[in-house]
């Protein structure tokens, strides 16, 4: 069976500055996947790559087994529909109502009708527990939880095969946090999808995956399933999980 | 060794900047010729470029034309050529300061707000959030801004013309005695087709300038709020800048005897 997503060689770097230095990682389908790295350390820019955001200099990214890395136009457009993403900071549209955030992906990236797309767009952010007086508010009038969970009602809004989280929890009281990883959890399910997330929260990450990755150096230096996580033998995954300042990570103050 | 250093990296940044606009410039008339056009956005542009624009174009052109009547009659008054009043103001207007006043207020005004809009959207990562709903963001943003500032700014400046030469009318009659029959007729006899439709071209090539300045400043301004504020101000300078300069060339070109 194909890899869902994998990332072979993949090299970036800004200037001088090396944030990518040869990341491989395979991703199977259905398989909830989360990278764990400290800030800075190119989680973001994996993903900004995966979706187009950011071309990579080096290497290749292949998606159901097309390479991926080099695409552009409508060829790109078609693989982009294969995924959602949730954003640290929502990323809502805040010029639009809250449905038509949730139906944004529908409408233009897909031609759905207007009405339609707003009936979908309910549905969705009912699965998120949100009701429809909701969908008639601007984005600027919700909480930063109400936000995220529009954010994921639009992630999911066009049954993506692949659904992205940039750091779902930062920002979110604990119980709030939890409750995000418990909808991410039953909406990834939900739709199927294969799931890959970023993040430094370690609770977040143990509950959301069933596979952990940890991203250092511009290099996954340690990856296996969840459980496993704890017995690592790897000095830099042990550091990062127990959140220790001493220990061979050394935090670059400057960026 | 350092002092060339310093020339070099000054004029490989300042190259990377054209190269960056260009490439802008080009993918942004790609996206002007090749399907889909969002009309829907185009018409909402051109309400907020176009018909809010009308109260700060139709004002500034009012006093325009009312002081360039004064300033002729003045002058004129020098030589005993107070006369040529209507003449000068229909051209000044209708040639020269209609598409250029209209232009610097929409290049303060639209460029600026363009601008502010897109930089936030870019550092809230709202531009990324377009590209992952498989929308492009330079057809869903750019070209329609683009679209609707080059259609709005020749029918801006056309009323804006309109309302200088009535401000240099207004002037005349009521302030320097002139007769009202015969100013409106030799403003009439004197403006040629050339002179209005050489000003509406020029409109239509700064309209493009303007949303396209706010556009690309927008798209490339990073780091928060400090990020936006400085996108907003290059905008407005560099579509003022290139406004005057363009606005040169143009002359140059359009009365090229």
């Amino acid at each position: 069976m194909t890899a869902k997503i994998q990332l072979i060689g993949v090299k970036k770097r800004f200037g001088p500055k090396v944030v990518l230095d040869g990341v491989d990682l395979t991703i199977e389908k259905q398989s909830s996947v989360v990278i764990i790295g400290g800030s800075g350390t190119g989680k973001s820019v994996t993903i900004k790559s995966i979706l187009g955001i950011i071309r990579p200099d080096a290497g290749t990214i292949l998606v159901d087994g097309e390479d991926i890395t080099h695409i552009n136009g409508a060829a790109r457009d078609r693989v982009m529909r294969k995924f959602g993403m949730l954003f640290q900071g929502s990323a809502l549209f805040d010029s639009l109502p809250v449905w038509e955030n949730v139906a944004f992906g529908l409408i233009q990236g897909r031609g759905v009708a207007r009405a339609k797309a707003r009936d979908i767009a309910i549905q969705k952010l009912a699965k998120v527990g949100l009701s429809e007086d909701v969908a008639f508010l601007s984005p600027a009038e919700l909480s930063g939880g109400m936000q995220k969970r529009v954010g994921l009602a639009r992630a999911i809004a066009a049954d993506p095969e692949i659904i992205f989280f940039d750091e779902p929890t930062t920002g979110l009281d604990p119980i709030m946090a939890d409750i995000i990883n418990d909808l991410i959890i039953s909406t990834v399910k939900d739709v199927g999808a294969t799931a890959l997330s970023i993040t430094h929260d370690m609770v977040s990450a143990r509950k959301i995956s069933d596979k952990i990755a940890m991203l250092y150096g511009g290099k996954i230096i340690w990856q296996g399933p969840t459980g496993q996580i704890d017995h690592s033998g790897n000095p830099y995954v042990e550091q990062f999980i127990h959140g220790r300042a001493e220990g061979p990570i050394k935090m670059a103050v400057k960026a | 060794m350092n002092f060339f250093a310093n020339i070099g990296r000054a004029v490989l940044t300042v190259l990377a900047h054209i190269g960056r606009l260009a490439q802008f410039t080009g993918q942004a008339l790609a996206g002007v010729v090749s399907p889909p056009l969002y009309t829907r956005l185009i018409a909402a542009q051109m309400i907020r470029i176009g018909y809010f624009s009308l109260p700060v174009v139709g004002l500034t052109a009012f006093f325009t034309g009312g002081v360039l009547a004064l300033q002729i009659y003045l002058g004129g008054n020098r030589f005993g050529a107070e006369a040529i009043v209507p003449q000068v103001v229909v051209l000044g207007i209708t040639r020269e300061l209609g598409p250029v006043i209209a232009g610097l207020m929409i290049a303060g005004r639209v460029a600026a707000a363009i601008a502010a809009e897109i930089g936030t959207m870019k550092v809230t990562e709202q531009i990324d959030a377009l590209t992952t709903l498989a929308t492009n963001p330079i057809k869903y943003l750019v070209v329609p801004r683009i679209v609707a500032a080059v259609i709005s700014m020749p029918i801006l400046t056309a009323i804006g013309d309109s309302i200088g030469v009535l401000g240099g009318y207004v002037v005349s009659v009521y302030n320097l005695d002139f007769n009202g029959t015969s100013y409106l007729k030799n403003t009439v006899d004197f403006a040629h087709q050339d002179d209005i439709t050489s000003g509406l071209i020029k409109a239509a090539v700064f309209g493009f300038i303007v949303a396209l300045m706010g556009c690309y400043n927008g798209f490339n301004s990073k780091g928060g709020a400090q990020g936006v504020g400085n996108a907003t101000t290059n905008a407005v300078v560099a579509s003022s800048i290139l406004i005057l300069a363009a606005d040169y060339v143009l002359t140059a070109l359009l009365f090229h005897k």
